[in-house]
């Protein structure tokens, strides 16, 4: 029941065979737990040692209506025992609890898969309301699959009936028994699970006792109804050497804004308002007193902003949290940080837009919002997260250039990396570099009657960052404002001349940060046939397209972009080299649109907007129809 | 901060900043700007320690004139930017100067819960009733009926009343004083700055280029005594050249003036700035519709509440107490870890 069977060896348990590799879909009603029982599945099999990556996908209702196509919550792990970096293709198993989960979620398992369908609730109702005329179990609709019936409802109510738990509240136990019977199948230890609903469900004695119960109940069948052959295993992956913990998108990006305060030696400042999919970085940061964070929930998006900038003016890491919408509110504010030039983060966790849009999807169409969303020539620094661990990594850079070039950064990610786990190897806390942010504490100009006075626009020859007093600190009082700034004293000017040069002094200050940029890495052939050119999110499925397109012999160079702004300074030659650039994004083609304007090449973009991630196997798909056409 | 020093003696120079000042010639603003220099010195505070921070119109060029740390910010924004400012730094002053567009237009949200949350601030709202920086439009304060550039038939809004917005919106420290007094600015100012919370005090300003003379009926000196009804604490309130005018409030809470001759002096309402409830100093914030009739000035409410960088720094106190400083290692391997070795 894997992509990949391999020869059984005398590492694995007898009568236990062993996979490279396994997808699992999770489906349900967003009241039935898929999303626990995912992630549970997924941290037994992180403790394990096997690579993976997930793909939650969620309706943005709470409690959408039972039953209901609209109510489908899924949630898709690939467990593997080599490097992955994409939550697979396509399933090889999907565990449908109801009729809406399978139809809404039958589409995208290939022949031959796995279903396993709870039985109990494929009665007339249900069927109806997922729209079935007829039950796809009897009409032949489900020959090309292997089919498990298992009556998991009964099962678990027969399962806790000696609990005195309400059969309404005992059914809802049953994703444990799901959880139970995979993780039989996939000879995942018990005890951790044990132990964590233990620990979950403390509080409630008698969920705690039911779930428990549904969990061995589910484990139990597994081994004694003879329904499968065999169980499976996937087996740790050879990852390099080191400490790893399982960490999403948020929380690593959350840990990073902590550490970049710790090593700047500033506290962090969060305000935020509540927004999916960010505001699990407003929880996690919320959580960490202790650390100095101040988390601000604030009245709206643009008092999330303000507060962090007004933090941020009082020398504290001023970070703010958001989504789309959220972004083009705080735009005005960003023309104002960029005008005060002070250090600010501003996280964008993308969806799906314009407008409310696809509030709990993914999609990357934020970046010439980021780029270009505001008024004025106001340039500032973009930073993109390349996958879930990478956003750690990504935050500490952000908060780097916020710091030292005194300017609001934004950080993009997304849906995807933001509620997507993988395993992340844990870097020793004491090498992360430092972030200096060289507060003013003397006096930097004499003014002409010889009185030792303080400049806050004089800059540094280097970077051009500004020299930055913040308030407690005695002899350097002053003021600064949007309105435009004399060069140097920062008093206000209306002068023609100045305001050019300030305008030209701001943009080549952020244009300067590409001296401080690796270049940008080109795996495969730089003079390849084809360069899938990619950032962000992206990495992953392209990462992993074009190594399987490579291995089948084809010339196929793939590079990620981090920095958005300013690019990598050797960007111009990567794109110029290869005979083609296809730029894979989630959306109509932005990166694109930058690449051929910036270097007049004939960039062609590979566009998806349905609120998912590329698979790796559409990429696939995309690269051999341009090589087959080359392009005169 | 409790350890530090006391701040050297300073005189209005040290805290003027060496820019021109620019308003219109004549402007409200001047004198109030006057009376806050003349006023700092007497607070025994520092330069460095005070931040003045505003948001954008005339008002809001206040800052550039003061010799201390200052942000000019965007329209409407300064509560929430001095928010963050104040919850980061409680050693700091912040001051926030804004305008009736500013802060009741396009601002109102920040403002109402800037003094919900009882930031640390001293806000000090000047009021001409009137855009001036745009030259010249009806403002959310400008009375119905008012004929501007852009209402030539008049204005159709009913206009806010600032204090009892701010009484509404939960706060703690309340006030109101006018640009032709600076006797009872600095006195207000000088309480405002002396609570721990949210300030709020509406000056009424005029702007002698756009809405000229719109205070004149209560603030000319001619008269002041029996247009303006001052507040004292622990007093009857009296008003009138010959102190015969009183307020009481009737049994429906409704605050009304009258003769003291006709209900007799213990008859008065005794004004009590500390009391808990707000709802007298909601009925006195109504007892005038607008500046045209006795209108009470002086402090309507100052109550204790802890101001929310305080409760911040608490719950940060009491986190670091609990779990010990933040440990960077530990958070990481936080959610459970394990480990591969090489082979």
């Amino acid at each position: 029941m894997g992509v990949d069977h391999v020869t059984e060896t005398a590492s694995a348990p007898a009568g236990v065979e062993p996979l490279e590799q396994v997808v699992i879909r999770f489906a349900g009603d967003s009241g039935d737990g898929m999303q626990l029982t995912g992630d549970r599945f997924t941290s037994v099999s992180a403790a394990l040692g096997n690579d993976l990556s997930t793909l939650p996908n969620f309706p943005a209702e709470i409690r959408a209506p039972a039953g209901t196509l609209a109510g489908v919550s899924a949630f898709q792990v690939h467990i593997s025992d080599h490097d992955i970096t994409t939550p697979g293709d396509a399933p090889d198993v999907l565990v449908a609890m109801n009729p809406a989960a399978l139809r809404a979620e039958l589409g995208s398992l290939p022949p031959g898969g796995a279903l396993l369908l709870n039985s109990d609730a494929f009665e007339e109702r249900n069927l109806k309301k997922a729209g079935y005329a007829s039950d796809p179990r009897s009409d032949g609709s489900l020959e090309k699959y292997k089919v498990y019936e298992i009556p998991m409802t009964s099962l678990t109510l027969d399962a806790v009936k000696d609990l005195g738990v309400k059969p309404r509240d005992a059914e809802r136990s049953k994703n444990f028994l799901a959880l139970g019977l995979l993780s039989w199948l996939y000879t995942r230890p018990v005890e951790p699970t044990v132990e964590w609903i233990q620990k979950r469900f403390a509080s409630r004695e008698q969920v705690l006792a039911a779930n428990l119960a549904a969990f061995r109940a589910g484990h139990a069948f597994g081994e004694t109804a003879e329904l499968f052959d065999h169980p499976y295993t996937v087996r740790p992956a050879a990852l390099e050497p080191g400490t790893y913990t399982n960490v999403t998108g948020n929380t690593a990006l959350a840990w990073g804004l902590v550490a970049a305060g710790h090593k700047a030696g500033m506290p962090v400042f969060l305000g935020s308002y509540p927004i999916t999919p960010a505001s699990d970085i407003l929880h996690e940061l919320s959580k960490h007193k202790n650390f100095g964070v101040r988390t601000f929930q604030a009245e709206d998006e643009i008092a999330g902003v303000g507060a962090a900038l007004g933090a941020a003016f009082g020398g504290h890491l001023g970070v703010t949290t958001t989504s789309g919408p959220g972004l083009s509110l705080k735009a005005e504010t960003l023309g104002l940080a960029v005008s005060l030039e002070l250090p600010l983060i501003v996280v964008d966790i993308q969806r799906g837009g314009p407008s409310t849009g696809l509030p709990t999807k993914t999609e990357a169409a934020d970046l010439l919002q980021a780029l270009y969303g505001r008024h004025g020539e106001a340039p500032l620094p973009v930073v993109a997260c390349l996958s879930p661990s990478h956003c750690f990594t990504a935050a500490l850079e952000a908060a780097r250039l916020a710091v030292t070039y005194r300017t609001p950064v934004i950080l993009l990610s997304d849906g995807y990396l933001a509620n997507g786990a993988e395993p992340w190897r844990l870097p020793d806390v004491t090498t992360l570099s430092g972030i200096d942010p060289n507060f003013a504490t003397e006096p930097n100009h004499v003014t002409d009657d010889g009185t030792p006075t303080f400049w806050p626009y004089l800059r540094d020859p280097e970077t051009l960052a500004r020299a930055w007093a913040t308030p407690g600190t005695p002899g350097l009082v002053h003021r600064i404002g949007g309105l435009e700034k004399a060069d140097g004293s920062g008093d206000i000017s209306y002068d023609p001349e100045n305001h050019e040069r300030m305008t030209r002094l701001r943009a080549e200050k952020i244009a300067r940060i590409a001296r401080t940029i690796p270049p940008l890495e080109v795996e495969g052939d730089p003079d390849a046939d084809i360069l899938l050119l990619g950032w962000g999110s992206t990495w992953g499925a392209i990462g992993t397209a074009a190594r399987r397109l490579r291995a089948a012999g084809h010339s196929v160079a793939n590079a990620s972009l981090v920095h958005l702004n300013p690019f990598p300074p050797n960007l111009g030659e990567v794109v110029r080299r290869p005979k083609q650039v296809l730029v894979p994004e989630l959306n109509l083609g932005q990166l694109t649109k930058l690449v051929r304007a910036d270097f007049l090449v004939d960039a062609r973009v590979i566009s998806k907007v349905q609120g998912l991630p590329f698979t790796a196997a559409e990429l696939e798909h995309h690269v051999l129809a341009a090589l087959e056409v080359p392009r005169g | 901060m409790a350890d530090a020093p006391p701040a050297p003696a300073t005189s209005r120079k040290d805290w003027a900043s060496d820019q021109e000042v620019r308003w219109c010639p004549g402007c409200g603003d001047y004198s109030i700007l006057t009376a806050v220099q003349l006023l700092m010195p007497e607070l025994g505070v520092r330069p460095e320690s005070t931040v003045f921070l505003s948001g954008i119109g005339c008002a809001a060029r206040l800052p550039y004139y003061m010799n201390t740390y200052g942000l000019h910010g965007i329209h409407g924004r300064a509560p929430a930017i001095a928010t963050g400012l104040a919850m980061a730094r409680p050693d700091l002053d912040v001051w926030v100067i804004t305008g009736d567009g500013d802060s009741l237009s396009i601002g109102g949200n920040h403002l109402i819960h800037a003094l919900r949350r009882n930031v640390n601030l001293t806000i000090l709202l000047f009021n001409n009733q009137i855009y001036g920086l745009t030259k010249g439009q009806y403002s959310p304060t400008s009375e119905a009926g008012k004929v501007t550039k852009s209402t030539p038939f008049g204005s159709l809004d009913q206009p806010f009343n600032p204090l009892s917005l701010a009484l509404g919106a939960e706060a703690t420290f309340v006030a109101r004083t006018h640009d032709m007094d600076r006797q009872h600015m600095m006195e207000t100012f000088r309480r405002a700055h002396a609570h721990r919370g949210s300030a709020f005090v509406e000056i009424y300003q005029n702007c002698n280029v756009f809405n000229d003379g719109a205070f004149e009926q209560v603030t000319s000196k001619q008269n002041r005594a029996d247009m303006l009804i001052p507040l004292r604490h622990g007093e009857p309130i009296r008003f009138g050249a010959e102190n015969e005018k009183g307020v009481v409030v009737d049994s429906q809470g409704r605050a009304s003036i009258v003769d003291v001759a006709d209900v007799g002096e213990e008859a008065l309402l005794v004004h009590d700035e500390a009391r808990d409830d707000p709802s007298l100093a909601f009925a006195l914030s109504r007892l005038a519709a607008g500046p045209t009739t006795p209108t009470p000035i002086g402090v309507f409410r100052s109550v204790s509440r802890m101001d929310y960088g305080q409760s911040v720094d608490r719950q940060l106190a009491a986190a670091q107490e609990r779990r010990g400083p933040g440990d960077l290692a530990a958070l990481l391997t936080s959610a459970g870890t394990w480990e591969v070795n090489g082979n």
